[in-house]
């Protein structure tokens, strides 16, 4: 594993098992993260980007199951040990639970849902210091307060003192931030931070997120629907379908040179704040199908404009590389399919 | 623009909520001024958007104007089929009765809005029979298929429940329930925001299509500027329960005149990598409507901001054809836009 790797997924498999059926959630996801990198997963609802995350994390809940797959974390930088597998970590363990919060660490996407309504924020910030460093009440309160300054919150010493329901929707976003980072942690990951605010506090949570990443070099995961986002923070894009990568490699490449059909056509149908008036906007037909009727083969071809017939709707193609950086999973670039289960 | 007619003219609208004390007397003890003297026309066949951040009172002047609630003050003056213009704003729902079916609304979530114990018979055709009269089950399920294909759905599936249905399919149920009155106003409140991103532009490009077919009047509340500039002819930037800027869709985006409209499009992250340094963060939040700051409501956040800002709320004026703006320093800012 190159030495700038701090995280590498290998063919991820997380499962659903419901009374209707089993639902591949996750089916065969892999990825990197270096340092100082922020990875993009992006992907419409149903694709699995939440899930992944939560396998990552140790979290995924009953009747989820990952059931395939490895999750490499490099826990030191000395490049003497060797990553550990999370996978072979007992979930509710000492080790992961050493690492959760603390070495990774998420920003949720509802933080009003995230925070309790009982206890001041300075309490729920004091607690997350306190599971991870040994330090005092008071010690770690100034760590509190510290990184609330960074985050941009004005007032750190009385906001300690308020319950999440008194700060508005950007500065409850702005507590989760803090706390992510309290332990500081090599990895963060943010899953859709942005989409419960409005545009201009999004801007500026946007912007906090890529000043703090920069300062601190830190690698990060960034989970959103929203391609205008993708392309305002990530370095690198990982597209999913259904639960599978259909594409993944550099900003630019994704968007100025897209190679999957799924990634072109999300694209080109996305209205701009430079494309003119009522124009006919490019669509995708059809509509993303249920988890439980995932189609044969590629899970997009129903709607896909290149669709080859007896190969996509037979087969299922596995990512296969087009440059040195960006891969595709599709039969108009490379014939490599998946061994049928 | 002048041959086209006004079918809805909006003057001085208001809606207070009112804030009233803990305890059993529960005094009133201030006002939430949502809508504040908002006044704009809609003309025939156009699209009017609608946009602010939360808390503005787009959604709130939109329900006022299809009169789920009832205005604390102003006028609403319809021009009803026959040619006649009422002012609706304080009709009772007797007398509204027959304007019903002449103003109807798409809703923003399709999973909130669909009864899940009806099937789509029932959701679309109620409106025909309370309403349209059609008491015969026949007529009402002919009509009902009509209107599923008009919006791209098999009239087979109107035996089935809500539940059987997509994001996007339940959005077309919703726009067929809509339409089914002939309706000359439509109101539609975020249509497209809780929808998936490859199925916005299908709803989109069928509300067009639509439009073009039966002359629909839209007016179109959202929060994304992206979508509003590509689907309206006219736009009202709102902030705060008042009206900050009204224009021709082109003009607002080439050359706003207020500064919250420059910010609003600073602030939106656009779907290109190259463009990254372009996203400049307005300070600050939106104030509570309970308790507005003075003069010009922007003035804490607006980077031009003057002693003027603070004292006197500038009034609303025409800058250049069509383009209203209300803001002290409009001759003195050069304001940047959408650059392409």
């Amino acid at each position: 594993m190159n030495p700038d790797i701090i995280l590498s997924i290998r063919n991820l498999k997380t499962r659903f098992f419901l009374d209707e059926g089993t639902a591949k959630a996750v089916d065969g996801v892999s990825f990197d993260v270096s340092r100082g990198q922020v990875v993009g997963i992006v992907g419409e609802s149903g694709c699995g980007k939440s899930v992944t995350i939560k396998s990552i994390l140790g979290i995924v809940q009953k009747p989820g199951e990952v059931v395939g797959g490895e999750i490499f974390y490099r826990r030191r930088d000395d490049g003497v040990q060797e990553p550990i597998n999370l996978r072979d970590l007992d979930d509710r363990g000492e080790e992961m639970r050493d690492i959760r919060g603390n070495e990774i660490a998420l920003i949720p996407q509802e933080p009003m849902a995230a925070l309790s309504p009982v206890h001041t924020i300075g309490n729920q910030l004091i607690e997350a210091v306190r599971l991870h460093r040994d330090v005092s009440r008071e010690e770690a309160a100034n760590i509190c307060i510290a990184r609330m300054g960074e985050v941009g919150i004005s007032n750190p010493e009385e906001r300690m003192g308020v319950y999440s329901w008194e700060l508005s929707g950007g500065l409850r976003q702005r507590v989760m931030i803090a706390m992510a980072l309290v332990c500081g942690p090599k990895l963060l990951i943010a899953d859709e931070p942005t989409t419960a605010i409005d545009v201009t506090t999004q801007a500026q949570v946007l912007n906090l997120l890529r000043r703090l990443q920069k300062e601190q070099n830190l690698a990060m995961i960034f989970i959103t629907h929203d391609l205008g986002v993708i392309a305002q923070i990530a370095d690198y894009v990982v597209v999913m379908y259904l639960g599978r990568v259909m594409e993944q490699g550099p900003v630019d490449d994704i968007f100025h040179n897209p190679q999957h059909p799924y990634t072109s056509a999300l694209l080109a149908s996305i209205p701009t704040i430079h494309s003119g008036t009522r124009e006919e906007l490019p669509t995708i037909g059809g509509s993303i199908p249920h988890p439980f009727n995932r189609p044969k083969g590629c899970p997009f071809y129903p709607r896909c404009p290149g669709f080859i017939p007896g190969k996509c709707d037979r087969f299922t193609p596995v990512p296969s590389p087009v440059s040195d950086k960006q891969s595709v999973a599709c039969f108009l670039h490379s014939d490599a399919a998946e061994e049928t289960e | 623009m002048s041959e086209k007619s006004v079918l809805l003219e909006v003057k001085g609208l208001s809606k207070f909520f009112p804030i009233r004390s803990k305890g059993l007397r529960r005094k009133i003890i201030g006002q939430v001024r949502a809508v504040d003297d908002v006044s704009f026309s809609i003309l025939e066949g156009e699209t009017l958007g609608l946009v602010g951040e939360s808390g503005c009172g787009k959604t709130t002047t939109a329900r006022c104007i299809m009169r789920a609630m009832t205005p604390s003050g102003g006028e609403i003056l319809f021009r009803k089929g026959d040619g006649s213009i009422t002012d609706i704003a304080f009709m009772s729902e007797r007398e509204l009765f027959p304007i019903r079916g002449d103003i109807q609304m798409i809703f923003q979530d399709p999973y909130a809005s669909l009864n899940p114990r009806m099937n789509i018979l029932d959701i679309i055709g109620e409106s025909l029979l309370v309403i349209g009269g059609i008491k015969d089950r026949e007529k009402r399920s002919q009509r009902v298929g009509e209107l599923l294909e008009l919006v791209g759905l098999r009239p087979e599936y109107m035996q089935r429940f809500p539940h059987a249905f997509s994001g996007g399919q339940r959005q077309r149920v919703v726009i067929a329930r809509a339409l089914a009155l002939n309706p000359r106003l439509v109101v539609a409140d975020e249509p497209v925001s809780a929808l998936d991103v490859s199925v916005q532009a299908q709803v989109l490009n069928l509300m067009l299509k639509l439009q073009d077919e039966f002359n629909l009047t839209y007016l179109f509340v959202a929060h994304d500027l992206s979508v509003v500039k590509h689907f309206c002819d006219r736009v009202v930037v709102m902030y705060l329960g008042k009206i900050v800027e009204l224009a021709p869709t082109e003009a607002l985006f080439q050359a706003p005149k207020h500064p919250y409209t420059s910010a609003l499009m600073g602030a939106v992250p656009e779907a290109d990598p190259r463009r990254r340094a372009d996203m400049v963060p307005l300070e600050g939040e939106v104030p509570s409507p309970a308790n507005p700051p003075s003069g010009c409501h922007f003035h804490p956040r607006c980077p031009h901001a003057t002693d003027l800002c603070a004292k006197e709320a500038p009034a609303f004026e025409e800058h250049a054809p069509g383009h209203f703006a209300r803001c002290h320093h409009v001759a003195e800012l050069n304001l940047s836009g959408v650059q392409d």
